[in-house]
């Protein structure tokens, strides 16, 4: 099964039926996927007219209470900022998927992983995060997509699959589990009107009293810590007694899983942190490995975005070094092994 | 067993496709299977490459920067791609479209008039087959009748009428890819 068609039935198989997207590559599978199964199983599909409608659609099948999703590639996601700020200030569920392409601008339509700071530090404006997943397989994706669902429904709040170019392009053996039946939790808070609910539903991201404004910007904060404590996720391989911790999402994690098998056989201790939420990042993970490490090495799809919180992560008690590929190129399995020879060998922290 | 397959052309050359083929054909023998594309924005005549492993372990990276085996159906194919086989490993090279040689000695060149084969039979459409036919042949990596069935998959619904003419081009190449595999099994 391809990637793109793996967030489609994983969202179907999560109880998704309402999807709202416009077609980019390297995404455009996911739409014409959905298109056709989303009608099969009595769902609905709608292609609008932009990435700007796509968000809003979103916005009001949320509020209606719809297990609802969208999907795009870097340009379009920029374009669905203001919804998603909105969304997130109205406390509402959904679940967005960004396969990356190469940037900034139109840019290419090669994998890259430059849509990180944008994703995990909020993207629109004010105060807030989305909880961002970033899978590295097919069958990986396929299961995923009903964690997003449940995570946006729990926390009430919009929660991102990304990955990038590859993983959606990709194709790999599956097993699908389907489940009998999926509990979609209750939404008592959603605006269908008076004739379900007894009291007058309000769902609002407008707050003029600063007070009032504040409050709900604490709510948030707690929820955000809640999060923070529970839900972050993190691969560790090969650690206990490694010298030079890798770290790496998405298919630059399965790269770097074959580097440190590669760097083991020329007895160099290598190992390999994956972090899965990208946000919650597992900074604690970071912490504790460099205690043991001499270095982390983070490599990338970009100039250095994920590296910033692999150093928060290492408080100064280890050095931080960098390796990306930029603009839709692929770092490959020699490069990052010699560059992880190069930095075993180096003292100090840099790119 | 472990193939990492790495198949270079231009766009409608069925690169892909033959990627496609290999990689649903090796799921349904059970084996461990991964498929990457490449392409540009172009609908056509754009670069089109792709990446299969196909293994009886689990795939770690499924990003090919050593091939075992290469396939070039054009000369840019051939002079990006030719340093990164390994040693000892298998060129095929489509030689209807690429009239560069191969200057490395120390892989298995492999040579191949796939559209004239194609033409010969019929149909220049089915030179990815040809192709395809003489790499399960010389590397083994799936059985010919799991990629036939895998056709039906592969295939637009349109062109199902196809299917009678790539069993034939599968055939040839297979045909003329074991007078090779012959003569290798002479020299060592």
């Amino acid at each position: 099964m391809k990637g793109n068609d793996a967030i489609g039935e994983g969202a179907i198989l999560a109880g998704c039926r309402h999807f709202f997207g416009y077609p980019i590559t390297p995404q455009s599978e996911v739409t014409h996927y959905l298109a056709k199964r989303l009608p099969e199983v009595g769902g609905l599909f709608m292609q609008a007219e932009s990435e700007l409608a796509s968000i809003n659609l979103v916005f009001g099948a949320a509020c209606a209470g719809a297990r609802v999703m969208t999907a795009s590639s870097g340009p379009g996601i920029s374009l669905m900022q203001e919804g998603l700020s909105f969304l997130a200030g109205s406390e509402l569920p959904c679940v967005l998927v960004n396969i990356m392409r190469g940037g900034p601008g139109l840019g290419n339509i090669g994998p890259s992983q430059a849509d990180y700071f944008q994703a995990t530090k909020g993207g629109g404006h004010g105060d807030y995060h989305t909880i961002v997943l970033a899978p590295n397989s097919v069958q990986e994706i396929l299961d995923m997509m009903k964690k997003a669902f449940d995570m946006s429904d729990m926390y009430r709040m919009p929660v991102m699959v990304m990955a990038d170019g590859i993983m959606g392009q990709m194709m790999e053996p599956v097993v699908i589990n389907e489940e009998k039946s999926v509990e979609i939790p209750p939404r008592p808070w959603a605006t269908i009107g008076r004739d379900y609910h007894e009291n007058r539903n309000e769902i609002n991201s407008l707050f003029v009293v600063l007070e009032e404004m504040e409050e709900v910007n604490l709510r948030l904060l707690h929820k955000y810590e809640e999060i923070h404590a529970k839900e972050t996720l993190c691969e560790e391989y090969m650690l206990d007694d490694a010298e030079v911790a890798l770290v790496a999402f998405g298919t630059v994690s399965r790269i770097c899983r074959a580097v440190v098998d590669k760097a083991r056989e020329q007895g160099i201790r290598a190992g390999l942190i994956r972090p899965i939420t990208l946000w919650p990042f597992p900074h604690d993970v970071i912490s504790r490995i460099a205690k043991s490490a001499q270095c982390f090495l983070a490599v990338e799809m970009n100039m250095g975005q994920m590296f910033e919180d692999v150093e928060i992560g290492a408080k100064g008690r280890a050095p931080v070094y960098h390796y990306g590929r930029l603009g839709g190129m692929v770092p490959l399995a020699k490069d990052i092994l010699e560059e992880l020879k190069k930095v075993s060998k180096r003292r100090g922290t840099g790119r | 067993m472990h193939e990492e397959i790495y198949i270079a052309g231009l766009g409608g050359q069925g690169a892909l496709s033959m990627g496609q083929l290999l990689a649903l054909a090796a799921t349904s023998e059970n084996k461990e299977v991964s498929y990457v594309p490449f392409y540009g924005p172009e609908k056509r005549g754009g670069f089109a490459n792709c990446g299969v492993i196909i293994s009886d372990h689990p795939i770690s990276s499924p990003i090919i920067s050593e091939p075992s085996v290469l396939v070039v159906m054009n000369n840019l194919s051939l002079k990006n791609y030719e340093d990164s086989v390994i040693l000892g490993g298998i060129i095929i090279v489509n030689s209807s479209m690429v009239n560069l040689g191969v200057k490395r000695s120390d892989v298995r060149v492999v040579s191949i008039q796939a559209s004239e084969e194609a033409e010969h039979l019929g149909d220049v459409r089915v030179a990815n087959s040809v192709i395809l036919g003489a790499l399960i042949e010389l590397t083994e990596v799936v059985s010919v009748s799991a990629v036939e069935k895998s056709l039906e998959e592969v295939l637009p619904k349109r062109n199902l009428n196809m299917i009678p003419i790539n069993f034939k081009a599968l055939e040839r190449g297979a045909e003329l890819a074991s007078n090779y595999k012959k003569a290798w099994s002479n020299l060592s």
